[in-house]
């Protein structure tokens, strides 16, 4: 992004919420599902806004971010597990109003029947751009078992997908 | 066959009503955790859009366009904090008087400032600013001496031009001590031809 940058001072945190809030929600979206996504979303912006005065200059915001969301969503699952019985507490659901379509679309659900791996390899592989490398940084394991989850978990899309919904 | 890209490209995009709610909700649990270092708004107002910025302890700054906004809030990142975010409700007092002051139904603020973007005795002299009443004007001389410092004329010049919070602390009502805006006279009498 091109910035008028004075010194090494920090972008105010408005910029990185506009430049990054939208691939953190999908990375969010595809690994908790639609309900714990926007929960998971807030806690990671806000964890990030609390430590942000403290990155270092020249940090790859991005992968920070996506970091900071693996471990938010991880919690997530965690509580979940943990959960024996469904509580009284109704999640809010998203609102759906919007482009015709929403948020929501065939894919999303696709991709919450894959294993918890394969959906963070596609997420920070294929949403993110992330090289497998770093995806292997954040998931844990060698940089070719998180190719090969996303392998897998891509397979098994192809199979699930509804066919011709390409443009 | 599409490839994995076109596969996600079919994804579609976050609509702007979620990510207005996601937005206004980091807003509130950042307020409420104590995050929320330096809120800002813009403002439609009679000599353009105005920023305004405030901390928890009051207005910080309010910028004029001609000064760049985006370079404003840079500088508020490096002077101030860089916990910066687009967040209007705590701003809504202010931008309230600020519409009452063009709309000639205001003539004096009682909002809160934060003067901490100056400091030794260029806050001396935007301190004593608001004693200059509305309509009326001070000499630099009459605002040095107020300000403690018979002779640092200049200083309050340098004062008044660096001032962080514009129409809200008066420094257009510092006029030189011979009393007559010639260039203000010019100018009315070229906008009456």
């Amino acid at each position: 992004m091109a910035t008028k940058s004075i010194g090494l001072s920090q972008q105010p945190f408005e910029e990185i919420v506009a430049e990054h809030g939208p691939t953190v929600l999908r990375v969010c979206r595809a690994v908790l599902g639609r309900v714990d996504a926007e929960d998971a979303w807030s806690e990671t912006f806000l964890a990030a806004l609390s430590a942000y005065p403290r990155l270092r200059a020249n940090s790859n915001i991005e992968a920070w971010l996506v970091t900071i969301a693996h471990r938010k969503a991880l919690d997530h699952l965690r509580a979940a597990s943990r959960r024996l019985v469904v509580t009284d507490e109704v999640p809010e659901r998203p609102a759906k109003d919007g482009s015709p379509e929403g948020w929501e679309s065939g894919l999303w659900e696709a991709l919450e029947a894959l294993p918890l791996k394969q959906r963070q390899t596609i997420a920070y592989h294929y949403l993110v751009g992330m090289p497998y490398l770093q995806v292997a940084e954040i998931v844990g394991g060698s940089e070719d078992a998180a190719r090969r989850a996303a392998a897998d978990g891509i397979a098994t899309l192809r199979k699930t997908f509804p066919k011709g919904e390409s443009r | 066959m599409m490839n994995e890209r076109d596969l996600f490209a079919a994804l579609p995009t976050i609509d702007e009503a979620v990510s207005q709610r996601l937005h206004q909700r980091l807003v509130d649990v950042a307020n409420a955790a104590g995050l929320l270092d330096v809120a800002y708004r813009t403002i439609e107002t009679p000599v353009g859009t105005l920023l305004l910025a405030a901390t928890a302890k009051g207005l910080v700054r309010v910028a004029y366009a001609s000064e760049d906004h985006d370079l404003v809030l840079e500088r508020l990142a490096r002077d101030v904090s860089p916990r910066i975010l687009r967040a209007p409700a705590r701003l809504d007092g202010v931008a309230r008087e600020i519409e009452e002051y063009f709309a000639r139904r205001r003539s004096t603020f009682d909002v809160p400032l934060d003067l901490q973007l100056s400091h030794g005795f260029r806050r001396r002299v935007l301190s004593h600013l608001p004693e200059i009443g509305y309509g009326k004007t001070a000499s630099y001389a009459a605002v040095a001496k107020a300000a403690g410092h018979p002779k640092a004329v200049r200083a309050v010049g340098s004062a008044c031009a660096n001032n962080p919070l514009p129409v809200v602390v008066p420094c257009h009502r510092v006029v030189r001590s011979d009393g007559v805006e010639a260039k203000h006279m010019l100018l009315a009498l070229e906008s009456a031809a």
